[in-house]
Parts: structure tokens; sequence; C-alpha cells
């Protein structure tokens, strides 16, 4: 939005009035538009990241110990196909039964003890990435559907700008998968394979891919806009 | 009803790749994302509070027992959406470089001094009105190698997570009139309606006489979309 719409004291200049051409004309004082602040433009998080955002539990949605827990894990790549050594990923997910840990989730709060829906792990160790959580349950799609079970992702690194926003989804849950409707809006099996995790000795695995490196094989991630 | 986030144009965002920002080369996607509808995943976030902080946390000039070198100033300001209301109880966490511009980082090794009472690391909870504040010492600049004689200007490293996944951003906070805006990629990649959000206002009226300078500094995450409220039989809202 323009800062001259914004300005109830001043209106743009109208060239079918009565007045020299160009010239500004009086507004009426009053807002004619909802009232917004400019948003905070985003930047990179650097190469020195870990400075700032280690947690010592970061990996841990659930502590260890807990029945049922899984490793989500994969690794993070960029366009020549090299491994990612200097990124971040977080993980925001509902509980088994679909719940999240969040005020806003009209159905009440989460159930499951001591689950806080949220995993940061950095990728300093090859590249790699690794949370220890519950598989959520399906969620409401908010017209009268139900979500297949996933888990929101965020990534960060130098070299990205903005965040990256992508989804885990879960192999075994075809069914669910099947009729979830961002799975289904994309255009081929391909996209949605770089969105499936597949199952591991101790939980799940998905690579992550910033860019496609056809030399190597490798698809890019679908990123979602949010 | 379920909040809605706005979206942003792209327009007045920072791309995800600037050119002259060499390592978005290989690192931004190539495709154009997919729109992603704000369901309950999208609209709800993590809640971290007092328990991720310390009291010290917020004094970034006193660690290992002693004074960090440098210019101490206070930074503080006021996290808000973009409808103008305060984000409260949110966990702001900043990193930045020391006064000489060196990094307590294993792969920053330019040769300006350490300090050893500087690790620069700062973590605040918003409070009811969505303020926060930091004391810290005024970053130095330093050089990298993204082209020749590149220096980032002096900057600080915020993040935040709002309320919502919607509102989780990352960015950079600068200092006013820095020489060295020109020659930053970094710095240009913001659109150049959008920039001036990024630099810190010098407050005199902050400052403490005979200790710190102050930089006011608002950071404003998303706001939710204006919707009618609906109404029960009682007239009052749902």
């Amino acid at each position: 939005m323009s800062a001259d719409r914004l300005s109830p004291l001043v209106l743009a200049a109208d060239e079918t009035n009565d007045r020299r051409q160009g010239t500004p004309r009086r507004g009426t004082g009053f807002l004619t538009e909802p009232f917004r602040l400019g948003t905070t433009p985003s930047s990179t998080v650097g190469p020195y990241l870990a400075i700032g955002l280690t947690w010592p539990d970061g990996p841990d949605v659930v502590a260890e110990g807990t029945p049922g827990a899984v490793w989500l894990r994969g690794r993070v790549f960029d366009g020549n196909g090299d491994l990612v050594p200097d990124g971040m990923i977080e993980t925001w997910q509902a509980d088994p039964d679909g719940r999240f840990a969040h005020p806003d989730d009209p159905r009440g709060a989460v159930a499951t003890p001591g689950f806080r829906g949220v995993g940061r792990s950095h990728t300093v160790d090859g590249g790699a990435y690794a949370v220890r959580t519950l598989k959520p349950g399906r969620v409401p799609d908010g017209e009268g559907g139900l979500q297949a079970p996933h888990v929101d992702v965020s990534v960060f690194a130098r070299g990205l700008l903005d965040r990256l926003v992508t989804r885990i989804y879960f192999a075994d849950e075809a069914a669910a998968n099947a009729e979830d409707a961002v799975l289904r809006s994309l255009p081929d099996d391909a996209a949605r394979a770089t969105l499936i995790a597949q199952p591991s000795e101790d939980g799940y695995v998905l690579d992550i891919h910033l860019q496609g490196c056809t030399a190597q094989g490798m698809d890019e991630t679908v990123f979602f806009a949010v | 009803m379920l909040p809605r986030y706005l979206r942003e144009p792209a327009d007045g965002r920072t791309p995800v790749a600037y050119p002259g920002y060499r390592s978005t080369a290989s690192r931004a996607p190539l495709r154009t994302p997919v729109d992603l509808p704000h369901r309950l995943t999208e609209v709800t976030g993590p809640v971290l509070g007092e328990d991720m902080v310390a009291a010290a946390d917020a004094d970034l000039t006193l660690r290992q027992g002693g004074e960090a070198q440098g210019q101490r100033i206070i930074v503080y300001g006021r996290v808000l959406d973009s409808d103008g209301r305060p984000v409260p109880h949110a966990l702001v966490e900043i990193w930045q470089a020391n006064a000489a511009g060196r990094y307590r980082h294993v792969v920053d090794n330019w040769p300006a001094p350490l300090d050893p009472h500087f690790d620069g690391l700062g973590r605040v909870v918003t409070d009811d009105l969505g303020r926060y504040e930091f004391t810290t010492v005024k970053p130095g600049a330093y050089p990298w190698g993204n082209h020749h004689n590149a220096w980032r200007p002096a900057h600080i490293h915020f993040s935040l997570f709002g309320q919502a996944f919607t509102q989780r951003l990352v960015t950079q906070m600068y200092f006013p009139d820095d020489p060295l805006f020109g020659q930053d990629p970094i710095f240009n990649s913001m659109p150049t309606t959008a920039r001036h959000r990024a630099i810190s206002r010098f407050d005199l009226e902050r400052t403490q006489p005979n200790w710190a300078l102050a930089f006011q500094w608002d950071i404003v995450l998303r706001g939710r979309e204006q919707t009618p409220f609906e109404t029960d039989d009682d007239g009052d809202v749902a």
C-alpha cells in the first residue's frame, strides 16, 4: 500500500479535477482504508547463526524416552548437489491427536504431556538434521475435511535471504496423502515425492534440496509461500 | 473463527535470491513457491516464553565476569503486527559481532581481536506491550569475500517467532547513516520501499547520561487478515 493512499491529509493528483495538473489534492482527514504498518523485511541468517540460535534441547520436540518417539532425519543439499553444513531447520506440528500446543487451536490444548510441537536442528553434522518427535495426527483442513499428517518446516541458511517453507508428509499414510488438498494441488507425483518421508530404522527420513541438481538427478524440493 | 494472516505482495518482501549476493546462486530455489493455504498448522506456532531466557541474557556487555570492550548501547523497541497491535510474550533472539567486527564463531577468523567478555548472544521475551530491550556494544563492520573490498555494515541479527508460523521472521537491524550501505548486497536486496524499516533510529531521549547511547527499532510482523465479525443471535461476536 503506497504512502499517498494511506495519508488522510493528502491525496494523489487527480487529472480529472479542475486544478493544475499534477497538483496533489487535499484529503478529507479520515482514513478510508485499514491502517497498516509496513512489515520489517527479512534477511539471511548468515554463517554465524549458531551463536544466537542454538538451543541445548533444540531437536527435542519430545524428551528422550517418550513412548512412541521417532527421529525425523535428513540432509540438506544445494544446487550443486553439495551438502549444506551451515543451515538450520525448524519444525512445527500437531501431536498424535492432531492438536497444537497453541492457544489458537479451537479444540483445546495439546493432550500429550511434554509435547512442545517445535524442533530446531542445525545441519553442522555433515549437512544432516534430526529432530526427535511424535508422528503427528490428522489435522482439520478448515473446510470440513482432514489433512494428511504433516510437519511444517522452515529452512534457514547463509545464501537464503528469506526462510524457505516446506512440509514433511509420511509414506506410510498413503490413503491420507491421496486425499490431502495440499499434496493434490501439486503438479505431479515427482513434486509430491519431494515432501514424503520414508520409514527408516528409527523413524523417517527425507532429504531437502534447496535447488534441483540435474547432473546428480536431484529434484528441487517443493517450497511454499505462506 | 481461526485467524488468517496477511499475504504480502512479493515486491514488498526481500527476495530469497539476489544476484549481488553470490551465495544465493546455488542455494536459493529456482522454482516459484506454491501458495500454502493458512490452515491450523500455519496460524498456530511455537509458544516460547520465559523458560527460554534468563535475566542476564538481556545484557551482552557483562559476560565471563567482566565488561565488553566497545561503545555501550541500548537497543530497544516494540514488536508489533501490521495492524499496530503489540506482540506480547514473544521470544526475541539476537546475535552480533563484537566491537571489532569479529564473531565468536569457528569459521570467523579474520584478523580482528576476540573479546573475552563478549559472546554476542542475547535473548529476551517481549513484555505485555510487546516491548524489548537489550544492552550491548555497537558491532563493528567486517570484511567478507562476496566481492572485492566487500564490508558488511554494522548490524545485529534478530530472530522472532511472533504468535503463528506465518509470522516467523529472521532479519538484521542496521544503524543510521552507515556509509557501507551502498556497497552491501544484503542491505540492497531489501526492496527500496522497505529498507528504511531495517534501520534503527538514534534516540537522545533514551540515551543514558554518562552511560550508553540508545537506538530504537520497532519490528513489524505480518498482521491478520481483516475479516468481518460474525455475530450470533444475541449480537455477541462469535
